[in-house]
């Protein structure tokens, strides 16, 4: 018997980190400097390296002989379970840095607190993983500020990515019928409780940049069960080509 | 290569003529005797701009050369293959770095050598005017031409400036990684299905020639060899270079089950050697002068990254210099 609840957590969490890492590998070789591709890929690379880590755990759980690649590349946008927030598109600089930021903040709250989990497999993967992800909440957290604080042109366009990626930040803190049957039994992690922590945590560093906290946005949900934006399927035709085009190859 | 001479340079650009005769023999002599020069110690100033040429072409070759890989790294077919080119292409980013670092000793900013790159004054690597067609193409690129840049930037590790030659030890460290994924995409292909070594095939004949052009013309008309050999920036001739990554690349597709694009290419036993046919280099020298097949999405690629990144840049300046005002208040 498949352990459900626990297969979708664990590719949940695989979705989310795989979606933003393969967003972030467009940015290789067009970034404004050296240094700040060399960052963006980093965290791109963090993140396939943890999503390989979770979809493997949850092809184990499902048992029915998919491995990791086989759950990235042969699934299709209805079976996808990532939020909305990381499937947008990259846009500009500043749209890709409130992306991260928004992101990156959620992403460390959840894993710490994913760390006490009952399940080993998982807690361990989230001990690992959070250390990762507090160098991408510096990243962003400080790319927040410079630019949020440069020049009127870098402040309107951070603004603009802010405005652009803030609906999707509701549904990060939604929890649904899988997560509230992992927080029953120790597993997983009550999102609704993380809200408190993360909107201080964002405040300050809005402050810092000179934005103000943008309003609360109506719920724009659906990542979860498979409704994703347009942008979904144009990212996973590209990534699964090979894939798709040469069935059963290994390469 | 990455550091062939790629530009014209005139007679008089490398004239000795304005620098005293007594520090050119005593410098001669340091170089000769095995010795590095600092970014402090006296030269010539053709040494000079003999190297900042030199590295700034290598470090413009490991950015631009990020382009063609890095066309691949959103459609990799697994996620480990994808893992592994994009740890690659970083790492070529951080060549670039280290590189534009050593040329900056030699007192040209990192923007300047940029700008020279973007206004068409410096050159870049031929082969990375070449498209990646195919998932193969990433195997055939780690394998020949990272190979081809090792056989290259072995001996620049001994190069006479010191700054250059210890950002080749750094570089050279990693290449073997990237050469040998190349080569373990290549053998995955060859031994896989038959439409994937067609493609694995395919990209070996495509990248065959283009990948030995990149050692540069031949020693006979390679008129700044000669000086760069007696300054110890150039270590090796192209030929002896060229040779040496033919004897070791030729067997090694052999072992892939794979043909070369070459039919007069055969071992001599005389000679110790393979002996390899005609080198195009029409077709060299047409890519050296910009026009190779994706020379301007290259370029196009790098501006458009430069001029979009602009107001990052300039943000990032104007709240350094607001800290910095409001750290001392
Ligand atoms: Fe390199
Ligand atoms: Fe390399």
């Amino acid at each position: 018997m498949i352990d459900q609840p626990l297969f979708h957590y664990a590719l949940r969490l695989g979705d989310d980190s795989l979606i933003l890492g393969q967003r972030l590998s467009e940015w290789c070789g067009h970034a404004a400097a050296l240094e700040v591709d060399l960052s963006l890929t980093n965290i791109g690379l963090d993140l396939i390296g943890q999503a390989t880590s979770a979809l493997g755990y949850a092809g184990d759980l499902e048992g029915a002989g998919r491995d990791a690649d086989g759950l990235a590349f042969h699934r299709d946008a209805l079976d996808y379970e990532n939020c909305l927030l990381v499937e947008q598109p990259n846009g500009d600089f500043g749209q890709t840095i409130a992306r991260q930021f928004l992101f990156s903040n959620w992403h460390w709250l959840f894993l710490s607190a994913l760390a006490a989990s009952k399940d080993a497999t998982l807690a361990a993967m989230a001990a690992k993983s959070v250390k990762e992800v507090s160098y991408h909440v510096e990243f962003a957290n400080d790319w927040m500020v410079r630019l949020g604080d440069g020049t009127p042109e870098s402040h309107q366009r951070l603004s603009a990515g802010l405005d652009w990626n803030w609906r999707f930040v509701e549904e990060l803190f939604i929890g649904d019928d899988v997560d509230n049957e992992m927080v029953q039994r120790g597993i997983g992690v009550d999102k609704a409780s993380l809200r408190a922590a993360y909107d201080a945590r964002i405040i300050d560093v809005l402050n810092d940049a000179n934005l103000p906290v943008p309003k609360k946005h109506r719920a724009i949900t659906g990542g979860r069960r498979g409704h994703h934006s347009e942008h979904l399927g144009h990212l996973l035709s590209q990534m699964q080509f090979l894939q798709r085009a040469y069935p059963g190859a290994s390469w | 290569m990455y550091t062939t001479e790629l530009q014209k340079v005139s007679a008089l650009d490398n004239s000795l003529s304005a620098d005293p005769p007594e520090l050119v023999a005593a410098f001669e002599a340091r170089v000769a005797a095995d010795a590095f020069i600092e970014p402090k110690d006296w030269m010539p100033q053709a040494y000079r701009r003999t190297l900042v040429r030199q590295i700034s072409q290598h470090a413009h070759s490991e950015i631009v050369g990020t382009l063609p890989e890095g066309n691949w790294i959103t459609r990799a077919p697994s996620l480990r293959r994808k893992a592994v080119l994009l740890a690659k292409v970083q790492d070529e980013c951080g060549h670039g770095l280290y590189l534009y670092c050593a040329a900056e000793t030699l007192g040209t900013s990192r923007e300047q050598m940029i700008e020279a790159l973007h206004s068409g004054k410096a050159k870049y690597s031929t082969i990375f005017n070449y498209p990646t067609l195919t998932w193969a193409d990433m195997g055939a690129i780690g394998w020949l031409v990272d190979g081809a840049a090792i056989m290259n930037q072995v001996p620049l590790q001994r190069t006479s400036y010191g700054p250059y030659a210890r950002a080749m030890v750094r570089i050279c460290k990693e290449e073997s990684f990237h050469q040998r994924q190349g080569y373990e995409i290549m053998m995955t292909l060859a031994n896989g299905s038959a439409a994937q070594k067609r493609m694995a095939q395919d990209a070996l004949n495509r990248w065959w020639w283009p990948s030995i052009m990149m050692f540069g013309p031949p020693d006979d008309n390679s008129p700044n060899s000669a000086q760069s050999m007696r300054w110890r920036i150039k270590r090796e001739s192209n030929d002896d270079l060229r040779q040496r990554f033919i004897d070791v690349t030729v067997p090694q597709a052999l072992a892939l089950g794979l043909t070369l694009p070459d039919p007069e290419l055969k071992w001599n036993e005389a000679r110790d050697h393979y002996d390899y046919g005609p080198i195009d280099w029409e077709e060299f020298y047409a890519v050296v002068r910009g026009e190779g097949q994706v020379a301007k999405e290259r370029m196009s690629a790098r501006v458009k990254a430069w001029e979009d990144g602009a107001w990052v840049r300039e943000a990032a300046a104007a709240h350094a210099v607001k800290k910095a005002k409001r750290n001392a208040a």
